[in-house]
């Protein structure tokens, strides 16, 4: 996967600019250029064939992104390393804001209107978060992770961010916060009887609310029986749903054509232009078009772990891993809840739905990535600075 | 020292990142799984409910058939109906937008209520109708108007208008909006068409089915709230078909205009031969129109509770006392049982039947009459003694042969059947024996005896044509047979003979100089007609009124007086025509009916609609 010429150990601590730009991993960018593609001809498509109003302003968003993603991709991994704690603690104070000032938007407070940009701060926590564990990880042995004590901080780290995404109240956001951290105690290598013994926790925690009156209302209850199964509920959700799966399975295997999805065009689906573009999608290009998305998808998260698994300082590896497994959960959980497999929550589908945040939050995941690779041969002391390590 | 420990994690991360890589293989072959479920194995079933969500069927109504009268004039016609629509959003000033227009075209507070009323019950989309039936003035005004009027349009559709007024109202019918009962028994989907309107009476409800046509079907593209995107496919349907009545309707004006001068009444002229009705009114008429456009609580008040029935067709559903009529057919029965027509009744103006007697109408009495000259003078004795001969039940077999006691089955609803009487029908009507009296009074068209004014006609016409079992209709006859060709109608089991001689009395009635009909009789050479009078009595004359003078019908209140009956046909020697006609209350059937059936005859002739070819006249589309 030609990396680069190997480079000596101090050329590896001190790249020039020209040896960075060797480092660019093309064939990662050409799948993102692919992707994004398929989605600008979506939004074309879901403007009734007009590149107005989401194709063009959505395709200058990722020319801005690519620009930050270059940008980032510069950036040395020790010096980004300084900036982790300063920026989780930004990222917080950002949550804590749009809890109590943000725009509601889609029935929950998601936003922070700043004149020129409205800000996600959801979406840039899932980002930050990622730093912060791998930074925090990085300064762990193997040995230190086996310390019960030492998970508390990682712990905190995770849940607070995750509880004020959940007051907003974005299920989606906070589960996949969640579900990024656990990937990366994973593999960190946190001993899986703790998984089982919080997952036990969990359970038993959920089983004695959902039975205890005093915690759980009725009408409560009900929310999250239809929020389960939305198809019991037809008006609301359950609308939505069961019109995503007409558009899809009426695409059938070769689809409908470009611009001739009788469901998205005439307003049967709901959010085409954002959550539910992939059915979109799948209905006008079918199976075929489906399963090629989805290829490209897995091709880009194996690339993403592949470079993780060839850097050498556990920052970046965490850092490489941590992004990939985000881009997965996004793109299958934005999938299986199109397709009716889990219930709907507020998840875009990366590179293609349209929205201003999470297009510049996905590119500056893959400048990341990108810099992870560039900078794999770095070595980095647990102790920042000490690069002998 | 350190680098173990680093390598311990790398290797770690490597194992563990392949565990969770197995992991997000398996989930991502769930989503292709998936993707080949919903796609490939339930494709079929979504195809279906996506062009279930996206196309949408509407109805196209059918134009209505039309009806014509005989020589192609049309009766129930479609006129185009100029409507200005309003759709809601594509005005941006909705008040303003009605008040441009009710400048141009007033609405009242009424019709502005209706309108905001619909606007709020649909989408912005959805046209609702401003203001209907514009004249054209009115239209060419709102069209050059229309920049200034945005979200207004003109749209035309039909509505049902009948040319003549009151004229053929009891025969046309109505159409108006299906109730609920129609929906129910009627599972045409054009019942709930907005608008639809059905046959409710006369011939219009009668050829509802032909006449409504087949709905035609849009098929249209529609988006998730119900906005059309495209038409996809268009059925226009088939129209209804026409209806060629066998009506003349000049004959019926002068029918229904000559009867208008009397209280109630009805009157029918018929083809002798082929049956067709030619004129059929009753009086007093109504305006079928009202009815289209949905009649107001008080005008449907006043049309009910009139004393004089606007809404009944009383030829056909009005049942009369036929009175000296009916003597016709007490005449057809004796010669049936064998009575021959030198049969010889001495009259004293009265007839004792046991210990009670019974009057001729003539007081004094007429000597000695036969057939013929008992119908001539409608001699009331000389039929008690006949009927007291052959009894009641010979009597009621020739009357049904002629035609009375039963529907005719005329194609029009609503037909009353009258009562022929005999001593089982007694029995079972009433559970009582018959009585040797009501013979006698039956025999003379009083007691139970009742008829329509169309059986009446019926009963002529067989006269007329000699025995033939026409059967009245009034939808065209296709070949109209000559009068000399054959019946299209089977004999009646009566002989010739029989005939010649109640049609010699009846020429006797009208052209001798001693007939009870004689001062209406027809001067004009080749036109005359030959009749019988009618007086049915309503109330009982007591023996005191008759000890000092029987009171005039003039004398006593309308509802009290007899009704007016004349049966005639023309010309006598050729006959052609037969009529009918009856005057509720109206006096004596000679005096009032007379005349009446006279000048309608006369009319009828002097028009001549069985020999005129109708298709000279021009204009006709024909029903199949």
């Amino acid at each position: 996967m030609g990396l680069g010429p190997q480079l000596g150990v101090s050329a590896r601590n001190r790249m020039t600019w020209r040896d960075k730009v060797a480092q660019i991993s093309w064939p990662m960018i050409f799948l993102i250029g692919c992707i994004a593609s398929i989605g600008f001809a979506m939004l074309y498509s879901a403007a009734h064939l007009s590149a107005d109003p989401w194709m063009d302003r959505q395709a200058a968003r990722f020319a801005v992104g690519l620009a930050m993603m270059f940008a980032v991709a510069m950036v040395d991994l020790r010096m980004l390393m300084r900036l982790v704690y300063p920026l989780y603690f930004v990222s917080v104070l950002l949550l804590v804001w749009v809890d109590f000032a943000g725009e509601i938007g889609m029935g929950a407070q998601r936003w922070i209107d700043l004149g020129v940009v409205q800000l996600q701060p959801s979406e840039i926590m899932k980002i930050t978060l990622v730093l912060t564990l791998a930074r925090y990880f990085h300064g762990l042995s193997y040995e230190d992770v086996g310390r019960p004590l030492s998970l508390v901080v990682p712990t905190v780290l995770v849940l607070l961010p995750a509880a004020l995404v959940l007051k907003q109240p974005d299920l989606g956001t906070a589960g996949m916060l969640m579900m990024v951290a656990a990937a990366m105690f994973v593999v960190v290598g946190v001993r899986w009887w703790k998984f089982a013994l919080v997952l036990a926790m969990g359970m038993g925690v959920a089983y004695y609310a959902w039975n205890s009156p005093v915690i759980l209302h009725d009408y409560q209850k009900a929310r999250i029986m239809t929020f389960m199964d939305p198809e019991s509920d037809l008006q609301g959700t359950g609308y939505h749903i069961t019109q995503s799966k007409i558009a899809l399975g009426s695409g059938g295997v070769w689809g409908k054509g470009f611009g001739l999805g009788t469901q998205s065009h005439l307003d049967f689906l709901p959010e085409r232009q954002t959550d539910f573009i992939f059915t979109m999608y799948a209905e006008e290009f079918g199976m075929v078009g489906g399963l090629v998305l989805l290829g490209l998808f897995v091709l880009l998260v194996a690339y993403g772990v592949v470079i993780a698994v060839r850097c050498k300082s556990q920052f970046g590896r965490l850092l490489a891993y941590g992004l990939s497994f985000n881009l997965f959960c996004y793109f299958f959980i934005n999938t299986a809840m199109v397709m009716g497999l889990i219930p709907v929550v507020g998840v875009p589908l990366p590179l293609i739905s349209y929205g201003g945040t999470v297009m510049m939050t996905v590119m500056i995941g893959f400048g990341l990535v990108l810099s992870v690779n560039i900078h794999r041969d770095q070595k980095i002391g647990r102790r920042l600075g000490n690069e002998d390590a | 020292m350190r680098k173990l420990p680093n390598r311990t994690q790398s290797r770690v991360f490597n194992r563990r990142a392949a565990l969770m890589g197995l992991g997000q293989a398996g989930l991502t072959l769930a989503l292709a799984g998936r993707l080949y479920y919903l796609q490939v194995l339930q494709a079929d079933k979504y195809k279906l409910l996506a062009d279930e969500n996206r196309i949408n069927l509407r109805l196209l109504p059918p134009s209505r058939g039309l009806i014509y009268d005989r020589f192609g004039l049309p009766l129930a016609d479609n006129y185009p109906n100029y409507r200005a629509m309003l759709v809601a959003e594509q005005t941006e000033d909705l008040a303003r937008t009605l008040a441009d227009f009710a400048e141009i075209v007033p609405i009242t507070e009424r019709e502005r209520a209706k309108i905001m009323k619909e606007l709020s019950r649909n989408r912005p989309f959805t046209p609702i109708p401003v203001k209907e039936d514009l004249d054209w003035e009115q239209v060419s005004r709102v069209e050059i108007n229309l920049p200034d009027l945005p979200g207004i349009s003109i749209e035309v559709d039909q509505k049902r208008v009948y040319p003549f007024g009151g004229i053929a109202a009891h025969l046309l019918g109505y159409v108006s909006a299906p109730n609920e009962k129609d929906i129910e028994g009627d599972k045409d989907p054009l019942l709930s068409l907005p608008g639809i309107r059905i046959g409710k009476n006369g011939l219009e409800r009668q050829y509802e089915s032909p006449l409504r046509g087949q709905a035609g079907q849009s098929e249209l593209e529609v988006n998730s709230v119900g906005r059309v995107i495209r038409e996809l496919a268009r059925d226009e349907g088939t129209p209804g078909k026409d209806l060629v009545t066998s009506l003349d309707i000049g004959l019926q004006q002068f029918v229904q205009q000559r009867l208008s001068a009397e209280f109630s009444g009805a009157a029918v002229i018929m083809d002798i031969y082929n049956g067709d009705i030619l004129a059929m009114a009753s009086t007093p008429t109504y305006d079928p129109s009202a009815f289209y456009r949905g009649l107001s609580p008080a005008e449907w008040q006043q049309l009910t509770s009139d004393e004089y029935h606007p809404l009944t067709n009383k030829a056909i559903a009005g049942q009369f006392a036929p009175g000296s009529t009916f003597k016709i057919a007490t005449t057809i029965a004796a010669q049936q049982v064998g009575v021959t027509p030198a049969f010889n009744v001495f009259c004293p103006g009265y007839y004792t039947l046991g210990n009670m007697r019974f009057h001729c109408w003539k007081k004094e009495g007429h000597g000695h009459v036969d057939m013929p000259g008992a119908i001539q003078h409608s001699c009331d004795v000389f039929f008690y003694e006949l009927a007291r001969t052959i009894g009641i039940d010979a009597i009621a077999v020739a009357a049904k042969e002629l035609g009375l006691g039963d529907v005719a089955g005329l194609d029009l609803p609503g037909e009353k059947p009258g009562v022929i009487p005999n001593r089982a029908w007694k029995k079972a009507a009433l559970g009582q024996t018959w009585h040797p009296g009501e013979t006698l009074i039956n025999a003379i068209g009083q007691g139970f005896v009742l008829a329509t004014p169309l059986q009446l006609c019926v009963m002529t016409a067989r006269v007329a044509n000699g025995g033939y079992a026409v059967k009245p209709h009034l939808f065209k006859a296709n070949e109209p047979p000559k009068a000399d060709g054959p019946s299209p109608y089977p004999k009646l089991n009566l002989q010739q003979s029989w005939f010649d001689v109640v049609k010699d009395g009846m020429d006797r009635v009208c052209n001798n100089q001693r007939g009870t009909a004689y001062a209406s009789r027809i001067t004009i050479p080749g036109m005359e007609m030959a009749g019988k009078t009618g007086s049915a009595q309503v109330r009982r004359i007591t023996m005191a009124e008759r000890a000092t003078g029987v009171r005039k019908n003039e004398d006593v209140p309308w509802r009290q007086r007899d009704h007016a009956l004349f049966v005639a046909f023309a010309p006598v020697h050729e006959p052609r025509y037969a009529c009918a006609v009856v005057i509720e209350h109206g006096g004596g059937g000679a005096r009032y009916a007379g005349p009446i059936c006279r000048d309608m005859l006369i009319e009828t002739q002097r028009r001549d609609p069985a020999r005129r070819n109708p298709n000279n006249e021009g204009g006709r589309r024909e029903m199949p």
